[in-house]
């Protein structure tokens, strides 16, 4: 059986999609065999930061209902051969999501794949609990910004209370993965640092994504960060993480911590 | 002024963003599950003073500040001065006439 993951925040736009996306794509590009699933039905994503809005023909909704098998529906992503998304409807809305359906489709997924990479959307509503009700693993995305950080923790509770794991009485293994951060900023003081977001949500910390253009330029073009630029500091930080998923003991650098000596005179405007 | 503000460091606001989020989530934590709890507070004072005093619902005002160590809850609550003359008046003139004092509904 694979791992189900779900990748999940409370608050929107902090870069679930992003994440789901380019931890995907790095496990995929591992050699894993990886579907990631967009839960956001009404107002998916994944497909056009992924680069297959126009191959989409069968939905997430579509197999829950019976309208095609869950084979018809996957899209295989035509850089990395074990990369699959399964995308979410955009016509209907979240209530076509039903418990028993959702819980098919994941095992059916986790039985034929490595890793079922499940796209949360944002806000704590039926999509949300669907999303994360059959993990295994919880990634929670977070800026270092009060608002995403209050969610946060609002969402940990959620996992330790209404998912299946916690309903039998077992341990959600939780990750932090603070993204967008600005480690001159941080360093100035006027940005969370790493240490207390740690120490406000106490979940150990999968990765820091730093605050990088290259994100930006990725979904552009339609590719996860690391397929775009695998070179790039936050692909460099996605595969890292990706790593640490899999258990490898990875230590965890904190972006721009080995500055040198020009780095601290021109690096302040970096980004 | 200028030359002071160069050399000296500018204030920091990340500290204040991790202290209030640590009270926040404290007390977050705490009311999971009783998240009205503020609600049900003013509902239940409210009635119980509701049934001695007639009071006005625009003259009632509940505050709570939320502190590291300890929590207020204050609740303002303007008395009308000819219901507390009548209760007065009532509680001289003894238990027989209490009956016609204003009964809050």
């Amino acid at each position: 059986m694979g791992k189900v993951v779900v990748i999940t925040s409370g608050k929107g736009g902090v870069g679930k999609t992003t994440t789901s996306a380019a931890l995907g794509a790095a496990l995929a590009q591992g050699g894993e065999k990886v579907v990631v699933v967009d839960f956001d039905v009404g107002l998916r994503n994944l497909d056009l930061v992924m680069g297959a809005e126009r191959r989409v023909v069968y939905d997430l909704v579509n197999v829950i209902q019976g309208e095609a098998k869950l084979a018809q529906a996957l899209i295989r992503d035509k850089r990395v051969e074990t990369l699959y998304l399964l995308a979410a409807s955009q016509t209907r809305d979240k209530d076509n999501l039903t418990p028993e359906g959702v819980e098919k489709v994941i095992s059916a997924l986790a039985g034929a794949f490595d890793w079922v990479i499940c796209d949360s959307p944002a806000g704590i509503e039926r999509g949300a609990t669907l999303a994360m009700r059959h993990a295994d693993i919880a990634i929670v995305v977070t800026n270092p910004e009060v608002s995403s950080v209050r969610d946060s923790d609002r969402i940990i509770g959620l996992l330790d209370s209404k998912t299946m794991k916690a309903e039998n009485g077992e341990r959600m293994e939780k990750h932090l993965l603070l993204t967008r951060y600005d480690p001159s900023r941080a360093e100035r003081g006027d940005m969370l640092k790493v240490d207390d977001v740690l120490e406000i949500l106490s979940i150990p910390l999968l990765g820091i994504i730093p605050e990088s253009m290259d994100v930006l330029k990725a979904s552009n073009v339609g590719a996860p960060v690391t397929l775009a630029d695998d070179a790039s500091a936050p692909a460099r930080a996605y595969f890292d993480a990706a790593r640490r998923l899999k258990g490898e003991p990875i230590p965890v650098t904190i972006p721009g911590e080995k500055r040198g000596f020009f780095g601290k005179i021109f690096g302040r405007k970096a980004a | 002024m200028n030359l002071l503000r160069f050399f000296s460091r500018p204030p920091q606001s990340a500290p204040a963003a991790r202290d209030r989020l640590q009270v926040l989530l404290a007390h977050e934590r705490a009311s999971a599950g009783d998240a009205d709890l503020v609600t049900k507070l003013r509902d239940e004072i409210l009635r119980v003073i509701a049934k001695h005093v007639q009071i006005d619902d625009d003259k009632v005002s509940v505050k709570m500040d939320r502190g590291e160590k300890v929590s207020t809850l204050e609740v303002d609550i303007e008395i009308p001065f000819d219901a507390a003359k009548k209760r007065a008046e009532a509680a001289k003139v003894g238990a027989a006439k209490v009956g016609t004092g204003k009964k809050a509904a």
